[in-house]
């Protein structure tokens, strides 16, 4: 699936990746670092990554910034006083760790509270459904593209691992 | 030297066409104060991201120098970049660092930047060139030819503490910024 999901958003305009791994989208970083097509930059921190999106955002590109969901802990003030107010779009591509309680301890909390996270940082997201994945993505795109605001595709485990 | 005047030197140094990212914090104001113009990206939060920013635009626009206006408490805030920058080493990437040595917009706390030359860590990490300047020669001496030579370079100003009058806030909006400035990097 990552060679697909890569693909699609390629067709949908995006050409800037940066990010910082999760095990849950290991197979698609695994891609972006072995093409140098790609010009995939691992980022130290995932609110650096917003950054060297944003900059990527202001030259040109349209962006991607991968991350597991407790990096969006790290990247709250990069998104609400750069993104939301200087009007900086980004997808970003966030695993859902901690899902249903399952998962190791330091995974828990932020997994329980992910969605609600996300909504009080009013970011439009959708949980990554493979078999809507085109609609989901075109639809994400469009909001991003009108509200010059990032917004965020959630993956569960069991998508993008391999 | 004052922070205004060290800022105002590099400005004018800058190569047309520069695309120059300030950090949060009085430079920024005193960069738009002291010589604005649309290839001029000022950031009003997100503090420590300067450097991250520059690097994702120095990536993009590889035709073009750009220059980050950087305080020493910003550096240190995420300290990181400056690995990715130079594990990166995009040869028009150009770190001006302002070293005071305090948070000058927050009431002059001192930051450690005292006891961590930021120019040795840039070095250490891979910098191309790093250069430490303390007085206005010395400034004007390093700004010949400064930005024409690959990158990436750390430009380290020591600056007095203190803020100069007649610094303004800047007035353009965050979006006002980013529409102005996209298009100063999209149009050439």
């Amino acid at each position: 699936m990552g060679r697909q999901f890569l693909d699609l958003l390629e067709r949908h305009g995006y050409d800037f990746f940066t990010g910082v791994p999760c095990s849950s989208f290991e197979g698609v970083t695994r891609l972006l670092d072995d093409e140098p097509r790609y010009g995939y930059v691992s980022a130290v921190r995932e609110d650096s990554a917003i950054g060297l999106a944003a900059g990527a955002y202001l030259g040109g590109r349209q962006p991607v910034v991968l991350m597991q969901n407790s990096g969006l802990g790290v990247s709250v003030n990069a998104i609400v006083s750069l993104n939301q107010i200087y009007d900086i779009p980004a997808l970003i591509v966030v695993s859902w760790r901690g899902r249903d309680g399952r998962d190791a301890p330091e995974h828990l909390v932020m997994g329980r509270v992910t969605e609600p996270f996300l909504q009080l940082l009013e970011m439009p997201f959708q949980v990554f459904d493979p078999a809507s994945i085109e609609t989901q993505l075109a639809s994400l795109t469009a909001t991003m593209r009108r509200t010059r605001r990032p917004v965020a595709l959630v993956v569960p485990k069991g998508i993008l691992d391999r | 030297m004052t922070r205004a005047d060290a800022v105002a030197r590099v400005a004018a140094a800058l190569p047309r066409d520069t695309l120059a990212v300030a950090c949060n914090g009085m430079i920024g104001r005193e960069l738009y104060t002291r010589a604005d113009a649309p290839t001029r990206f000022y950031m009003i939060g997100s503090m420590g991201l300067a450097a991250s920013i520059g690097l994702g635009l120095a990536l993009v626009q590889p035709s073009r120098a750009v220059a980050v206006f950087d305080g020493d408490g910003n550096v240190l805030m995420n300290l990181g970049t400056i690995a990715s920058v130079a594990a990166a080493g995009p040869g028009n990437f150009h770190h001006v660092v302002f070293d005071n040595a305090a948070h000058g917009s927050t009431g002059y706390q001192r930051t450690i930047s005292d006891r961590v030359p930021l120019e040795a860590v840039a070095r250490g990490a891979g910098y191309r060139r790093c250069v430490r300047v303390a007085t206005d020669a010395e400034l004007d001496q390093a700004l010949i030819s400064w930005f024409d030579a690959p990158g990436p370079s750390m430009l380290l100003v020591a600056v007095d503490r203190g803020n100069v009058p007649g610094i303004g806030r800047v007035e353009l909006s965050p979006t006002e910024i980013t529409t102005r400035f996209r298009a100063a990097c999209t149009s050439s």
